[in-house]
């Protein structure tokens, strides 16, 4: 009998569905070998059918997306269940994602602007979310928004990490070899590269030995040189401290790494070593002059944990 | 849990002091029998450029109500340039800190020499008042009213 597997979306964007479909005829190898038993982006299984299968006997759940609904809690504790293994697949699975910079907000701040301030929203009766509401003896409801938007491993137990934004064709091909051959890594891995993403870039090779920068250049300010380190240039490109494994992609297409393969092995917490490390580089032992040159980090919040602050030691400290 | 401003609040303040200055004068006023508040608790570490910011929001999300960095006056550096470093970083920490929520005050530098056993006193003596008037730091799950104006404009 053929091995089954699942995949499932939580707070997502669907970047990470399109990241599997981009396997292209891979995917025709995998399912030669497994069965995809849950699929709700691609495959019409229900909750149901899920719930009718024996404890454990999915292989391995492909879960991407934070958690931000009861719904979502709901539906990966099940799959725990029903699962042998669980992947976290994705940046948001993995550490919060972007929608995990709403913790940057309070829950309160979050449904006031999206459900009566934003300027395309016309709500004159100030109506919000309500989890349950009766009507004609019928009860509806929608799923509960939850105080934080949380990584996977915050609700149930992950067995590996597969990080990303989203993950690159080759570390779900890794992830999925390693799995069909039983050649997994111990639990709690993350299946990309063991070094920054400065190893695997071509630009690596005109880094200087030292950098010392006084002054930071944002994105949209200049264009890069094609052909010289981004971050000798002035550009804020975090490949120092992020997670090899997607080849540099996002420096071939001449913008700096935002780290969406999150921290290396041995890090507590990713922005905080972002943070040291970009505040290390400034070429100034001046108070007011260091002040001046951050001025071109207005939100170092939205730079240092773009995809890692539900992951962050200070995360929902004061709410 | 609102502020709390009684007099009876104790801050707990964890000091990451440098080997050759702060922790020197921090021995020099043990040694010298001064007296300064008992809220201190101090880690040594060898060189302030070995502050890691995440030793900083360790500190907080474990209870610290203020953290105290201490190094060595501008060049003094046993390692060279590590103080400056350090006030790198301190910066960023100190811009980052309100968009957590926490005020920027509760992380403090000062540059103390080996025989400045007087100003560490003074130093930590101020560091607890001031820490008294901010109240205790939040934990997850506790209400506290997060101060509107220092949260930074997010862009």
């Amino acid at each position: 009998m053929k091995q089954k597997i699942a995949f499932y979306w939580c707070a997502s964007c669907g970047g990470c569905e399109e990241a599997v479909v981009d396997l292209g005829e891979v995917i025709l190898d995998i399912v030669e070998k497994v069965d995809i038993v849950f699929w709700p982006v691609a495959m019409d299984f229900k909750k149901e059918d899920v719930e009718a299968l024996q404890d454990g006997e999915i292989l391995a759940s492909f879960i991407n997306g934070a958690i931000r609904f009861s719904e979502h809690v709901e539906m990966v504790e099940l799959l725990r269940r029903k699962s042998q293994l669980v992947f976290a697949f994705g940046a948001c699975a993995c550490f919060g994602g972007i929608p995990g910079l709403a913790n940057a907000c309070s829950t309160d701040e979050l449904l006031k602007y999206v459900y009566e301030e934003a300027p395309t929203v016309e709500n004159p009766d100030g109506v919000r979310p309500t989890p349950g509401y009766e009507v004609n003896g019928v009860k509806l409801g929608v799923p509960e928004f939850l105080e934080r938007c949380k990584p996977l491993d915050e609700v149930i137990d992950v067995d590996y990490y597969i990080p990303g934004c989203p993950p690159s064709v080759n570390v779900i091909v890794d992830a999925l070899n390693a799995l069909l051959e039983g050649e997994l890594p111990p639990k709690g891995s993350v299946i990309a590269s063991q070094k920054s993403v400065c190893h695997e870039c071509k630009l690596n090779a005109t880094k200087p030995e030292k950098i010392l920068l006084k002054s930071f250049k944002r994105v949209w300010e200049a264009e890069p040189e094609p052909d010289k380190c981004l971050l000798a240039q002035g550009f804020l490109c975090l490949g120092p401290v992020t997670r090899g494994g997607c080849g540099a992609l996002c420096v071939k297409g001449n913008m700096p790494c935002t780290g969406c393969f999150g921290p290396l092995d041995g890090v507590m917490d990713y922005g905080a070593k972002a943070l040291s490390y970009i505040a290390s580089i400034i070429d100034s032992a001046d108070e007011e002059e260091i002040e001046k040159i951050l001025e071109k980090i207005p939100d170092p919040l939205g730079l240092f944990y773009k995809y890692s602050l539900p992951k962050s030691l200070l995360d929902g400290i004061r709410k | 849990m609102s502020a709390d401003n009684s007099t009876d609040f104790e801050p707990k303040i964890v000091g990451i002091f440098c080997n050759w200055c702060a922790y020197m004068a921090a021995n020099l006023a043990g040694t010298a029998r001064m007296l300064y508040p008992p809220n201190l608790r101090v880690i040594r570490v060898m060189c302030s450029g070995r502050i890691d910011p995440q030793f900083v929001f360790y500190a907080f999300k474990n209870g610290a109500d203020g953290v105290l960095l201490a190094g060595c006056h501008h060049g003094d550096c046993h390692y060279i340039e590590g103080n400056v470093k350090c006030l790198r970083r301190y910066k960023l920490m100190k811009k980052i800190l309100p968009q957590f929520g926490i005020e920027p005050e509760r992380l403090r530098l000062e540059w103390i020499s080996a025989s400045e056993a007087d100003k560490l006193r003074k130093v930590v003596g101020e560091f607890v008042e001031e820490l008294k008037k901010l109240g205790p730091l939040g934990f997850r799950g506790v209400e506290l009213e997060v101060v509107e104006a220092e949260k930074q404009v997010r862009i």
